[in-house]
């Protein structure tokens, strides 16, 4: 093999799994939204929820299903999403912790949907022309997340005591597992050399002043303590993935190559 | 007026209004109505919705355990339309002048009913496409002959509903086709789903029309188009071919085709389970009322904090006006 189409090799290698990550945050994040089905403060909640969650194993397709076809190796969406371990799953830590009360959601959701926002309009940029199409699919989504994320912030920041003081707990409770979003690892420097992947040290300051925009009107602080907890790139997780992925993944794998 | 003079006037309205039903005329929220069929139809249509919404348990419960991406995403889907059903079916029910908050109570309390059919556990992946099949199938038996039911809002919301039903039946069968044409262990799976639902959806149709408390009434004013008994015989029928393309054994073996009858003769049901389940004695009962109290309960800071925010701006805006 040559150096040049061992360096095609590589690279193609490194976007697979870009978009494996991707699909991993998004599959996981939509497992949790998905367990709010039936349990939602009434029934209007229940089908946003829903939505919502739709919207991110949707996402979840897309990557996987980018990756699959690159991987020419007849692999599927499904292989990457059922077959796959606990060490193995490289999504960020915020999205796997469980789903908490409402305002934990809540909170989560909308940090994470503010910093899809910037995440998915720099993706659109990649010189890779399914991501851009991906991003542009998401992007629609994403909006619509953000404004339901916002002004729920604001109605439960701003609601009653004890609506503030839940929020209040949940952001302090998830405000440490927001920093690694922003950090970039070799994979992602390599793919951010190649024009591919989205560099996400860019997008903190935007980020950040979205949410403190939020929080202020919401009557939220931001937790002064450094507490940080990195780790889901390398696959380092907390305990609630593998009881997440255990009851994803049994079915399909109880069945070994069976279509359904 | 005197009493007299009322319940002479509550007759003529009475004829009249029964001449409107007769001519295939919908009742609308604002006409006239007598007190028996507004109750009749709130009680019926919010068995209805709470239907839709406890039926989303015995789904939801498969939603984080789909064996591929895809089935996710169309159970997902689908449960969620059941919640859109419930949500236009407590719209549609409130014009009779009930709010959904006093149906809710009256879920929780037992003074209303849900489909006995979701007090039956899902245990396997199979049940979704069972319940989609057949539980789904037997609710559109229904829901197409109400989509001619005299009262308005209920009739409209039929059309939209079966729609959508009938996507779900699709689902559901896809699903049987898969596991009744897949593995060995998948085909078994699909025949035990069969087994355990087939009985409890011929059960959905209600007792025999001549034990029916509701049913002579209701066919009177229109609300039910056609009997409990002619809706079972006629999902009986359509069911068995669908059994035959998937290659499974009927569950029941004293089916024949009666040529006379130009239907098919089929064993009676066991009514003492299917009164025994009403009643209490399903393994879901409690568990489905408590799942929905607890949710409710536990959003209820949510539902305050949106009150209170919502009268927070309003005294805002008045503030500002001022």
């Amino acid at each position: 093999m040559t150096q040049s189409t061992q360096n095609k090799v590589d690279s193609k290698q490194d976007l697979i799994n870009y978009l494996v990550r991707l699909g991993d945050d998004s599959i996981v994040l939509g497992h949790r939204v998905s367990e709010w089905v039936s349990n939602g403060p009434f029934l209007e909640e229940d089908i946003a929820l829903g939505n919502v969650a739709l919207d991110y194993i949707g996402r979840a397709r897309l990557f996987y299903g980018h990756a699959a076809t690159l991987s020419e190796d007849g692999k599927t969406e499904d292989d990457f999403a059922f077959l796959r371990d606990e060490r193995e799953f490289e999504n960020y830590l915020i999205n796997e912790l469980p789903r908490g009360d409402f305002a934990y959601t809540i909170v989560r959701q909308l940090l994470v949907d503010l910093y899809n926002k910037h995440h998915l309009q720099a993706l659109k940029s990649s010189t890779d022309e399914t991501l851009v199409a991906i991003a542009e699919k998401a992007s629609k989504e994403t909006s619509y997340h953000c404004r339901r994320s916002t002004s729920w912030a604001l109605r439960l920041g701003d609601g009653t005591q004890e609506s503030k003081r839940r929020m209040q707990l949940a952001v302090d409770d998830i405000w440490g597992y927001s920093h690694e979003l922003f950090e970039v690892d070799a994979l992602e420097q390599r793919l951010i050399d190649a024009g591919i992947a989205v560099d996400c040290e860019q997008l903190k300051q935007q980020w950040l002043a979205d949410v403190e925009e939020v929080f202020e009107e919401a009557g939220l602080t931001i937790p002064e303590a450094t507490w940080a907890v990195r780790g889901g790139r390398k696959g380092y997780h907390t305990e609630h993935l593998g009881h997440l992925l255990t009851q994803m993944q049994f079915v399909h794998r109880s069945f070994p190559g069976a279509t359904w | 007026m005197s009493d007299h003079t009322k319940l002479e006037v509550e007759h003529e309205l009475e004829i009249a209004f029964q001449a409107k039903i007769d001519d295939e005329q919908k009742v609308e929220p604002k006409d006239w109505m007598p007190e028996g069929y507004r109750k009749n139809l709130i009680r019926q249509m919010s068995q209805h919705a709470h239907s839709e919404v406890i039926g989303m348990q015995p789904e939801g419960n498969w939603i984080t355990r789909a064996p591929s991406l895809r089935r996710k995403a169309v159970l997902l889907a689908k449960v969620q339309d059941e919640a859109g059903h419930g949500l236009y079916l407590y719209s549609a029910t409130e014009t009779l002048g009930i709010s959904r908050s006093q149906m809710i109570e009256a879920l929780q309390t037992g003074t209303a009913k849900y489909a006995s059919i979701f007090n039956y556990p899902t245990q396997t992946w199979g049940d979704m496409g069972a319940i989609g099949w057949l539980v789904d199938g037997a609710a559109i038996c229904n829901q197409v002959s109400l989509q001619r039911t005299s009262y308005g809002p209920y009739a409209r919301g039929m059309i939209r509903i079966c729609k959508e039903e009938s996507f779900h039946q699709r689902q559901g069968y896809q699903i049987m086709i898969e596991l009744a044409h897949g593995t060995p262990a998948q085909k078994k799976m699909a025949q035990d789903s069969l087994n355990r639902f087939y009985w409890p959806s011929l059960m959905m149709f209600g007792p025999h029309d001549s034990d029916s408390a509701h049913s002579a009434k209701s066919m009177k004013w229109k609300i039910k188009r056609e009997t409990n008994d002619d809706l079972r015989q006629k999902f009986i029928d359509q069911t068995v071919s669908q059994i035959e393309y998937l290659g499974l054994e009927h569950p029941d073996k004293a089916l024949v085709w009666n040529e006379e009858r130009n239907h098919y003769d089929s064993s009676d049901l066991d009514w003492d389970e299917f009164y025994s389940v009403i009643n209490g004695n399903g393994h879901c009962n409690r568990q489905r009322i408590q799942h929905h109290i607890k949710a409710h309960e536990e959003g209820a800071w949510v539902r305050e904090a949106m009150a209170a925010y919502k009268q927070k701006k309003q005294l805002k805006n008045a503030t500002n006006a001022a």
